[in-house]
């Protein structure tokens, strides 16, 4: 099959094998169903509760599966440029369809940091051929560094929809509003990692009981939290649209909370660590849980479980960060901070989170790809409901299937992972990209 | 009674028999310091290895000279504070050490947790913590216990003393890598702990702390204390950030020549040094027959030697763990 980019960096299909998924619950924005799916040149054919295997199909058994718009990741570190040893576009969007994503936006802080058009191009052409689509995110402010605004129209005009300083917030209130102001005229979406540097200093680790006995230098709740306050502040002044990353503690949610019964354009994500783990996990300074935002306390934890499931978050998002091997064996506080996410975020959903299949698919698949600009209403391929005529972005999921967490197993070059030796419930076992399977069964097939 | 643990990282390792075990070895080393030839066979044909990635020529010295009087052979490595720089992490530093065959690594880092990581990565290696980050310091506090166990008297009648002893921690706590083992170590004993600091150098949380009570009020506690416990400051915190000054800090926490009056008789004064004098204590204070500075400092070799002894004595109370 041939693969061609678009004009907004979107890879465009010609033909492809004909599928048959079957045996399985469809579920979507509009309900679900029993059906049986048929995948040919790239698009779903048919949607019917009894499909005949056309001669030469390949047949996906879903017995006891749901069968899901591919999920779409909107915090992926693909390391590619600059970090290749510790992942590149193609071991992280395999890692991508093993978790069951068919999209993931990668983040710019790569080296060099998406700040160009080049940069961008050079992602979007390396992105060609890789196992999920990568939409890739535009930096805020040249090199990330907080102090002029990087030429975001001229990202925008590739393609880009998101754009981020994430790794660091915009410090100065002054630019942000004038990035906000900007962004508005272009129909672009600006997402905030919210950490005051002032605040958070050399903080490894949450400030609070955990990091006072360990001796971490810690970082309070409230360097995340005043960014999000003076945020929605500017939100509110300009009437600008806003998306919050990673959110992490109880202050945070609430705010956003605040803010959308205030009918503020505000959405937020949530990442699998912080609702599945606390900062009790650093006990013994393995920098393996050393992430930003920190892992926080049981009741942060409890707070997003509740903003997952009230709707003030919109999004669970991975921060899918590697790092080499090396990397995470120095010590805690010098350690760079970020966890592998892609593989685990479906599973962990599943097994923490008390909502019904439906719910987490809609944090996982159709509202975060609305949210990058990935969804039909806005052009794009992926999240949609799977009717005949739409993309062949798919995932099949057995809700019920138990599984192990093997860090060494994963398909991701690093090897991070917080969650080895975790037993999971639910599990991706196929995954279609754009009409060709690129997971049957678990196993990748690129 | 339980046997020693195979590593000494935290106070939190040694429970109360564990401790009293250690002063009371540490008893029989005090006597062999005072021979003419202060040197014993106990640890002849065992490694003993220092690894300061932060420099420390006190503790350096006094883990160095206990090692050496128990005829241990020692190594001395000083990788600098970022082995990174140079290409090898610090888990390809500890697995050296131990593919040496080094019996004992004394380590201490600027980053908390380091002796912990080492310790997960070594099999047959015994790891002394001297000191890691904010983190512990246990042999400070152990030899603290033990000079104030002599000052009261010694040997039993010394160590009933703190059940109920008084002891003022004053100082930077919350930076403060001393104060987290001595807390611990006096709690062990029967002592009740009080901070005094000002609040900007206690730590985020107290919580799970055995604390008796937290002041900013020297001045309140200091006539009831059995044990003022001073710590140093240091310079950059005394620059605008934490205090306004150090003068400011001395003002409301140094142990003055007038706050010194105020201390009841048979009262003792210690610190860890190095001191800073002017700041934390008055000269003249430190010079006081009842500031014990000099002496933890000479008892910190015969506890360094308790503590090797019970991690390393083959076939002894120790070593217990190795096979």
């Amino acid at each position: 099959m041939g693969h061609t980019v678009g004009d907004r960096g979107e890879s465009v299909t010609g033909a492809g094998p004909t599928l048959v998924i079957r045996g399985g619950t469809v579920v979507d924005q509009s309900g679900e169903r029993r059906a049986d799916v048929l995948i040919a040149e790239g698009r779903v054919a048919a949607v019917e509760s009894r499909i005949a295997r056309p001669r030469g199909a390949v047949v996906l058994e879903a017995d006891g599966c749901v069968v899901a718009p591919g999920l779409v990741d909107l915090h992926t570190h693909l390391r590619e440029p600059g970090r290749e040893e510790s992942e590149t576009i193609e071991t992280g969007t395999r890692a991508a369809s093993l978790g069951g994503f068919t999209a993931v936006v990668a983040m710019p802080n790569t080296e060099p940091a998406l700040d160009s058009a080049e940069a961008v191009r050079n992602v979007q052409e390396l992105a060609v051929g890789a196992s999920a689509h990568v939409a890739v995110a535009g930096a805020i402010t040249v090199g990330r560094a907080g102090e002029r605004l990087a030429p975001m129209s001229e990202l925008a005009a590739l393609g880009v929809r998101l754009f981020t300083d994430d790794g660091a917030g915009v410090q100065s209130a002054g630019l942000m509003r004038r990035a906000l102001d900007y962004a508005t005229g272009l129909g672009v979406t600006l997402a905030q990692h919210c950490e005051d540097r002032t605040l958070a200093g050399d903080g490894a680790m949450h400030e609070g009981a955990w990091s006072s006995r360990l001796g971490i230098p810690g970082m309070p709740a409230a360097a995340e939290e005043v960014m999000v306050a003076r945020d929605i502040a500017l939100v509110r002044a300009l009437g600008a649209r806003m998306h919050f990353l990673h959110l992490s503690t109880t202050g945070s949610v609430d705010l956003v909370r605040r803010a959308k019964s205030e009918g503020l354009a505000v959405t937020a994500e949530a990442a699998p660590h912080h609702f599945s783990l606390t900062d009790g996990r650093t006990a013994d300074y393995d920098p393996v849980f050393k992430v930003n935002p920190p892992l926080r306390p049981q009741a942060d934890v409890d707070a997003l479980k509740a903003g997952l499931a009230d709707g003030t978050i919109d999004a669970i998002a991975t921060d899918h960060a590697p790092h080499a091997p090396e990397l995470k064996d120095l010590p805690f506080d010098q350690a760079p901070p970020g966890m592998l996410g892609l593989q685990t975020a479906l599973s962990l959903a599943i097994s923490e989170l008390d909502l019904p299949v439906a719910r987490i698919l809609a944090l996982l698949s159709w509202q975060p790809a609305s949210i990058c600009g990935l969804d039909p209403v806005h052009g794009g391929d992926q999240g949609g409901a799977i009717v005949p005529g739409a993309a062949g972005n798919i995932c099949v999921i057995d809700p019920t299937a138990t599984w192990t967490v093997e860090a060494s197993m994963l398909a991701s070059r690093s090897r991070n992972s917080p969650y080895d030796g975790r037993k999971l419930t639910g599990r991706v076992r196929h995954t279609v990209f754009r009409g060709e399977p690129v997971v049957i069964d678990a196993e990748a097939q690129r | 009674m339980s046997p020693f643990p195979a590593h000494l990282l935290s106070m939190d390792d040694l429970g109360t028999e564990e401790i009293v075990e250690v002063l009371e070895v540490a008893d029989s080393f005090v006597e062999v310091g005072r021979r003419a030839n202060p040197k014993v066979p106990t640890l002849r044909g065992r490694t003993v290895a220092t690894l300061f990635f932060e420099d420390s020529t006190r503790t350096r010295m006094s883990f160095e000279t206990a090692a050496k009087r128990m005829s241990a052979d020692v190594l001395s490595f000083a990788p600098g504070s970022s082995s990174v720089k140079k290409g090898e992490s610090l888990r390809d530093t500890i697995e050296t050490i131990e593919a040496i065959g080094i019996d004992g690594v004394i380590i201490r880092h600027a980053s908390s947790g380091v002796p912990a990581r080492a310790a997960g990565w070594l099999d047959h290696c015994s790891v002394i913590n001297a000191g890691d980050g904010w983190h512990q310091h246990p042999t400070q506090a152990l030899l603290d216990l033990y000079t104030v166990r002599q000052a009261f008297g010694g040997g039993d009648s010394g160590l009933a003393r703190f059940e109920g002893m008084q002891v003022v921690i004053v100082g930077d706590i919350r930076h403060s890598r001393v104060a987290r083992s001595q807390i611990t170590a006096y709690t062990a004993l029967g002592a009740e702990v009080t901070l005094v600091a000002p609040t900007t150098l206690l730590p985020p949380s107290l919580e799970g702390w055995p604390v008796t009570s937290v002041t900013q009020h020297l001045d309140d506690v200091l006539p009831k204390a059995d044990v003022v416990s001073l710590l140093r400051v240091q310079s950059e915190r005394g620059s605008g950030e934490f205090v306004p000054t150090l003068r400011e800090y001395t003002a409301d926490y140094g142990l003055t020549a007038r706050r010194a009056t105020m201390l009841q008789p048979g009262a003792f004064i210690l610190h860890p040094g190095p001191i800073v004098r002017g700041v934390e204590i008055a000269s003249e204070v430190a010079e006081l027959p009842a500031a014990l500075i000099t002496d933890q400092v000479s008892n910190g070799v015969a506890v360094r030697m308790a503590v090797l002894f019970l991690l390393l004595g083959q076939g002894t109370l120790g070593g217990a763990h190795r096979g």
